[in-house]
């Protein structure tokens, strides 16, 4: 990978990131498109969360971190703190993985 | 590389493919893809990313998955700035750190997959999603952004799914506004 082409990624990527940021920063958020903007993350999150549970190379996979998601939901309703949730689901994934 | 471009799955997808004997273009759409998200992180952060334009600037670097999550997880704007600028500087900082780490001590380490760390990303996004889903429209954003990102996974290039679970705002933009219709006669 040469310098260029991984100085322009960086640039790149933090073009992507800074759009939203310095075109809408100084002006006050419409409540409207607040409210909509507030929509975003939970979407994003959700897309994140079932991809990195059940996504493969181009299908879906059903392994040890689907457990491991379904110990942290059981957490997380019991209001568990944050770092027991994720360590939880860490211990079920590597335990179902070191029995079979 | 980590430094400059600080939005790891972008990194993993460039060596993935270089790895793999891509060529360098091939390597680097799909890490522009999963790069746009943070575009939507950026949008999804606008009411908290408050001050100057340079101070604005310099955030912007910091916006990943982790700092989005962390910030939008509050619903007080000043806790929600601190909770993006604590996980974003801690993030950047180990994210470096390791990256050091890694290069020098090589394969010493085993598959991180035996030790279910792949296992505590979606479990640390559930912890995070959870205490949003209370406000109006986020469960029916979150269940469609899932659903959506979920059949793409065997269809869609890799950073596609997720970068369309953003699709999952207009059902539950539709459904504030029906409901606001009814609210008022």
């Amino acid at each position: 990978m040469t310098w260029g082409a991984l100085i322009g990624l960086g640039l790149a990527a933090y073009a992507l990131k800074a759009v939203g940021p310095l075109l809408a920063g100084h002006r006050p958020v419409r409540p409207g498109a607040a409210q909509v903007l507030e929509l975003v993350a939970p979407a994003l999150l959700a897309g994140l969360i079932m991809v990195q549970t059940f996504g493969g190379d181009h299908r879906i996979v059903l392994d040890a971190r689907a457990p491991a998601l379904g110990v942290a939901a059981l957490l997380v309703w019991r209001r568990a703190p944050f770092l027991v949730v994720v360590l939880c689901a860490a211990a079920t994934a590597a335990l179902l993985r070191s029995l079979g | 590389m980590s430094l400059l471009v600080f939005t790891g799955a972008s990194q993993f997808a460039v060596v993935g493919v270089l790895g793999a004997g891509g060529a360098v273009a091939a390597a680097l759409a799909p890490a522009l893809l999963l790069a746009a998200r943070n575009a939507l992180y950026g949008l999804a952060l606008v009411p908290v990313l408050r001050g100057r334009l340079p101070v604005r600037a310099a955030q912007a670097q910091l916006i990943i998955d982790e700092s989005t999550a962390m910030a939008r997880a509050q619903d007080d704007p000043e806790l929600a700035r601190r909770a993006f600028l604590a996980t974003g500087l801690s993030v950047f900082v180990c994210w470096n750190v390791g990256t050091l780490a890694g290069a020098a001590l090589g394969g010493a380490l085993g598959d991180p997959r035996s030790l279910g760390l792949d296992a505590m990303f979606p479990a640390a996004f559930l912890a995070l999603l959870a205490p949003q889903l209370g406000r109006p429209g986020a469960r029916t954003a979150a269940i469609w952004g899932g659903a959506i990102a979920l059949a793409l996974v065997p269809v869609a290039r890799i950073g596609v799914p997720v970068l369309a679970a953003v699709v999952g705002v207009l059902p539950a933009t539709v459904e504030l506004r029906r409901r606001a219709r009814r609210a008022a006669p």
